[in-house]
């Protein structure tokens, strides 16, 4: 690691405050992505500002229509949570499947949206679900939040405070996992909102990070069953291919996986 | 046996340090004015090394030194050498290009080091590394075999054309070319043997200090077998001479084969502490160690088998190719040879074998002895083609195995080895049982009715263990003889002493040794301790490898103990009173056989140590030693039997059960037995499912960390079903056969014979991952 400089900031405001001051600031909060980086010298920050213990970040609140969860809530206290147990079963269930336990405790919501590798988890959860992303600027919808690769509509020192999910009529993950890392060597979040909008999103699969699968949720829109995908070919064009999956491996694991999912929604 | 007897399922005594933290390894060890070393490693797989600009480097902070490897050459220190001569059907010598410790040349693979950074801290070495600039001009790579051996291929070693180290053969070509020729059957199989990272938990490390008063150096590194690594610095590479070498080996984490072999980082740290007249320690990270252990396997291997109407076997043709990568490691001539091609007749009469072995450079890390060496690239060869030729034969795979099992003993193969002892249709048929091998059909059809394929899979594997006879490995090549040594010292009080020549990096020697004495002596292993790993401690001893520290090391401690006893006898005899041949050995007493007369063990050992009251013409001192040789390997075997369910939507395999049926001779601790057979399976179903080393065209390590190179974790294995099988050890004074590397040897190719029955196709590579079988399955 080369040498940083650590702050633990007090507020989001104060947060943003110590950002600003550093010439190449990186905010830190379960430290799951950004430390292993910086421990291989891949990341060289010049302030690093912990967000970890700022109350305001940390909590769920479950109302009849919406989950939220403040940005810096761990893995482990979203899938402990019976509250999110109740309203979407499928979050939880998702947030339970990321890692390992080390990993659960420590990482947070919003470090894994921030950082949105095109293998984690919490990614098809918010696609699929069409949940809003808080910051200390703004909300951002979720078609407008994934900008490909490691990249989102975040701007440089802005903030995730929250993410709310809308109470689906129906939710399911499925996840086949990455051999080595564990991460999603194809996962697929599927949802059927109050509204009757179905939304599907699979992570791991496509080049271009977390996806929604259009063939999919045309099939499930008109009947929302497993077998309603036997006839359905997801193409592998755009998908990615490499030791662990090819992308025709790839493109059968989202059929596979939706149809996984649509089984554990129910 | 006693509670804590041969026998006893003891808890291991070393346990309590491990898991409290209380574990001395290398990098726990701090000396007074101690740097710190990072190496400058090669990006390219392939490159000449036009230039190294130290000066930016030299002036950053906590800087020592800069070190090159011209600088190590033009000191004069030895390249590595290889340590086992093996010559190729021609006569020649195996060709071997040089390898210093440092390239000041070219360098052949990614990550070999150029120069050495020496700091105060680890953090100022690891930025002054960044700030030397080497100059490359890139050449191309030959990353694996195929590229290798291809017409126009870049050559690696002017000494070696054709990147071929040799072309070696074992074996009666014209028999076996007869034994085809009559054949009613031929059943023939291509295979790959997966390239595999050993991975041990503690990465390499060294602290190198130098003495100038005395001339004299210690080196504290994560080694199998110091007292080789003191003989070859001191004979090859001219670090010191062996009085001036102190090598010490403490807990070491783990080393599976990796860490027999002197690298060139601990040899750079001794020159180094020499150089900067202070202690120099490396400790390498998990990406070095990815880099440079040297790795495992990897073969390409075209086999035949003969048979004859009645399903009996005829012949069997091999010929393989090995990787090498680009440089030959310590005992890597010896693996894809004398410990591989020596094991294909498996547990079968077969009249007539052949086998070739083409040793091949690539620019990839050097390949050595990993868990088994040799051996687990037999079996699989053996397994998988057993039940290929069952399928193709369509016979039960268990009755094709059966027909030609080996049932005499001692049986001489057609490949060196001297079967003594085994009975492999007991193994076999605990197995069958223990698996319930009669209710498979109905499982099967109820897996399908549910949408499964269900498979189940044999491995009747035997293994060459115990290594080994010296005479023997002479005459094959072998540098080195393969007895080991051990020293028993009596303290005054009667507490005990084992000096060994063995060394534990996982293995529970201080438990298994301290019964072994314990159960002599009626004592409580509390009494005895086990001392290893230390030149300056322990007499010249040959390590730990090749399931040998209880056959081997375990012997030469039976062999000393007898000769203590003898003593102790006398001096109880003299002070009883008694004659000598009346003296039995009881619960840490010296009895007289028939009387109520006795002398315990502590008062036997003052009496030896005052001195005043001993036979005429008796030595004070109750202390001994003995090397042992032993006459054969031993040859531990059994069958171990895979049933697996294979997810045809995802590919994804999953253990219904594994049945291990072992027969390892008298187990000492048969808890720790189990461990050893645990691991050794993991190790073995990570390779048939999950592990494989992966490079890119140019050379580049694609599974240089845990994020893609996939080890078995917990929920990956099933919950094992043991067994043990046992016939004694004819060749040893305890009996046993090792149990160290059975597991990895036998178990992948029960694995994939289990998945390509469950999928019924049999073309399937190692690692068997999801996605090979889905395509395996889907075409
Ligand atoms: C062994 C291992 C296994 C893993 N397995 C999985 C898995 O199976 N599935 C999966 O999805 N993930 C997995 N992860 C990643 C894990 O989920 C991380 O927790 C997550 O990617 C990052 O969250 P974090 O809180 O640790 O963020 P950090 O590492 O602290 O930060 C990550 C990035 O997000 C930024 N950031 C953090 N919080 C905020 C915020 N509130 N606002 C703006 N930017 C912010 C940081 O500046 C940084 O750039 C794994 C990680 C490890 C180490």
């Amino acid at each position: 690691m080369y040498q940083t400089n650590y702050h633990r900031a007090s507020s989001v405001d104060d947060a943003a405050a110590q950002f600003a001051k550093g010439t190449e600031s990186k905010y830190l909060a379960g430290g799951q992505t950004l430390l292993p980086v910086m421990k291989q010298r891949l990341a060289a920050p010049s302030d690093v500002i912990d967000l970890a213990r700022i109350p305001a970040l940390i909590g769920i609140e479950v109302s009849g229509d919406a989950v939220t969860v403040k940005a810096a809530t761990t893995h482990y206290d979203v899938a402990g949570s019976a509250d999110v147990a109740r309203a979407i079963p499928a979050l939880a269930n998702l947030a339970g499947m990321i890692g390992d336990p080390a990993v659960r405790y420590c990482g947070t919501i919003g470090g894994s949206l921030a950082n949105n590798d095109p293998a984690a988890d919490y990614p098809a959860a918010v696609l699929a679900l069409g949940a809003t992303v808080k910051t200390n600027k703004r909300t951002i919808a979720a078609d407008d939040f994934f900008q490909g690769l490691f990249s989102t509509a975040l701007e440089d020192g802005e903030i995730i405070t929250a993410v709310s999910f809308p109470v689906a009529a129906k939710a399911g993950y499925a996840k086949m996992r990455h051999p080595a890392s564990r991460f999603a060597l194809t996962g697929v979040f599927v949802a059927q909102a109050k509204s009757g909008e179905v939304r599907v999103a699979a992570t791991g699969a496509s080049q271009d990070g977390v996806m929604r699968v259009p063939a999919i949720e045309q099939a499930l829109k008109g009947n929302w069953s497993a077998a309603a995908l036997d006839g359905v070919k997801v193409s592998a064009d755009g998908l990615m291919s490499d030791i662990h999956g090819t992308a025709d491996y790839r493109a059968n694991l989202v059929k596979v996986m939706a149809q996984r999912a649509v089984a554990d929604a129910g | 046996m006693g509670v804590e007897g041969i026998g006893a399922n003891v808890k291991r005594k070393e346990d309590k340090r491990f898991i409290t933290g209380k574990g001395r390894y290398v990098d726990d060890i701090k000396l007074q004015g101690m740097t710190f070393a990072q190496f400058v490693r090669s990006p390219h797989a392939h490159a000449r090394v036009k230039g190294i600009d130290s000066s930016a480097a030299l002036k950053m902070p906590g800087v020592v030194a800069v070190l090159t490897g011209q600088q190590i050459v033009d000191d004069q220190v030895g390249n590595l050498i290889c340590g086992w001569a093996i010559h190729s059907k021609d006569g020649t010598p195996m060709k071997m290009g040089a390898w210093p410790a440092m390239a000041p040349e070219t360098v052949r693979f990614v990550g070999q080091a150029v120069a050495v950074v020496i700091a105060e801290t680890r953090n100022q070495a690891r930025d002054a590394a960044e700030a030397v600039a080497v100059d490359y001009e890139e050449l191309p790579a030959a990353p694996n075999i195929r590229a290798a051996i291809a017409s126009g291929a870049p050559q690696l070693h002017p000494e070696a054309p054709g990147n071929i180290v040799y072309d070696w053969e074992l074996g009666d070509k014209a028999a076996t070319d007869d034994a085809f020729a009559k054949a009613a059957n031929v059943v023939s199989l291509e295979l790959t043997n997966n390239r595999l990272v050993p991975n041990a938990m503690e990465p390499r490390a060294a602290i190198a200090s130098y003495d100038d008063a005395e001339d004299h150096f210690t080196l504290y590194t994560t080694s199998q077998n110091p007292h080789v690594a003191r003989l070859v610095l001191s004979a090859f590479y001219n670090i010191a001479p062996e009085n001036k070498l102190r090598v010490i080996a403490p807990d070491v984490g783990g080393g599976f084969g990796s860490k027999i072999f002197i690298y060139p980082e601990e040899m750079v740290a001794l020159w180094a502490s020499r150089k900067v007249n202070r202690p120099v320690k490396w400790t390498g990270d998990r990406t070095e160690a990815f880099l440079t252990d040297a790795h495992g396997r990897d073969h390409l291997t075209k086999a035949e088998m003969a048979f004859d109407k009645d399903n009996r076997i005829l012949g069997l043709r091999v010929s393989t190719h090995a990787n090498f990568g680009a440089y030959m490691s310590l005992f890597s001539s010896s693996v894809p040879t004398y410990l591989y091609a020596t094991l294909l007749s498996g547990q079968y009469n077969i009249p007539a074998i052949y086998a070739e072995v083409m040793g091949v450079y690539t620019n990839t890390t050097p390949v050595d002895a990993y868990r088994g060496a040799g051996r687990p690239e037999a079996s699989y060869v053996v397994e998988r083609m057993m039940e290929t030729a069952a399928r193709q034969l369509n016979v039960d795979p268990a009755e094709l195995r059966k027909t030609n099992f080996i049932t005499q003993f001692p049986h001489q193969t057609p490949v060196i080895m001297a079967y003594d002892t085994g009975d492999f249709h007991a193994s076999l048929d605990a197995a069958l049982k223990s698996i319930d091998y009669a209710g498979f059909p109905a499982r099967q059809a109820k897996a399908k009715s549910e949408g499964k394929l269900r498979g189940i899979g044999f491995s009747c594997y035997i293994e060459a263990c115990g290594i080994a006879p010296s005479k023997a490995v002479g005459s094959l090549g072998a540098g080195v003889g393969l007895w080991e040594s051990a020293e028993v010292r009596v303290n005054p009080v009667g507490t005990i002493e084992i000096l060994t020549g063995s060394h534990s990096h996982g293995q529970g020697h201080e438990t298994t040794f301290s019964q072994l004495v314990a159960d002599r002596l009626g004592i409580s292993i509390d009494q005895v301790s086990i001392i290893h790993g230390d030149t300056d401690k322990v007499q010249f001893g040959m390590g730990t490898y090749g399931s040998r520290s209880l056959a081997v090391g375990g012997s030469a401690i039976v062999k000393a103990m007898e000769k203590v006893e003898a003593k102790a006898k006398k001096i109880a005899a003299h002070a009883l009173e008694a004659s000598e041949n009346d003296i039995v050995i009881e619960n840490g007493e010296f009895k007289v056989t028939g009387t109520d007369k006795s002398l315990a063990l502590p008062m036997v050992a003052l009496a030896a140590y005052t001195a005043h009251n001993l036979p005429d013409g008796m030595e004070p001192g109750l202390k001994e030693s003995a090397f042992y040789d032993p006459s054969n390997f031993t040859f531990p075997a059994g069958t171990y039997i895979c049933e697996v369910e294979v997810d045809p939507g995802t590919g994804k395999t999953s253990f219904v059960n594994f049945v291990a049926a072992d027969d390892f001779g008298r187990l000492i601790n048969p808890m720790i037995v189990e461990g050893q057979v645990h691991g050794g399976l993991t190790q073995g179903i990570g390779q048939a499912l999950l592990e494989g080393a992966v490079y890119d065209d140019s050379g580049q390590l694609v599974t240089a960390s845990f994020m893609d190179y996939a080890m078995p974790r917990a929920d990956d294995v099933p919950s094992y079903q043991l067994q043990h099988t046992t016939t004694l050890c004819p060749g040893n004074p305890l009996g046993v056969k090792g149990c160290g590397e059975a597991g990895a040897i036998g178990a992948s190719a029960a694995v994939i014979n289990a998945i390509t029955n469950a999928i019924g196709t049999n073309k399937l590579e190692m690692p068997a991952t999801p996605d090979r079988v889905w395509h395996a399955i889907h075409g």
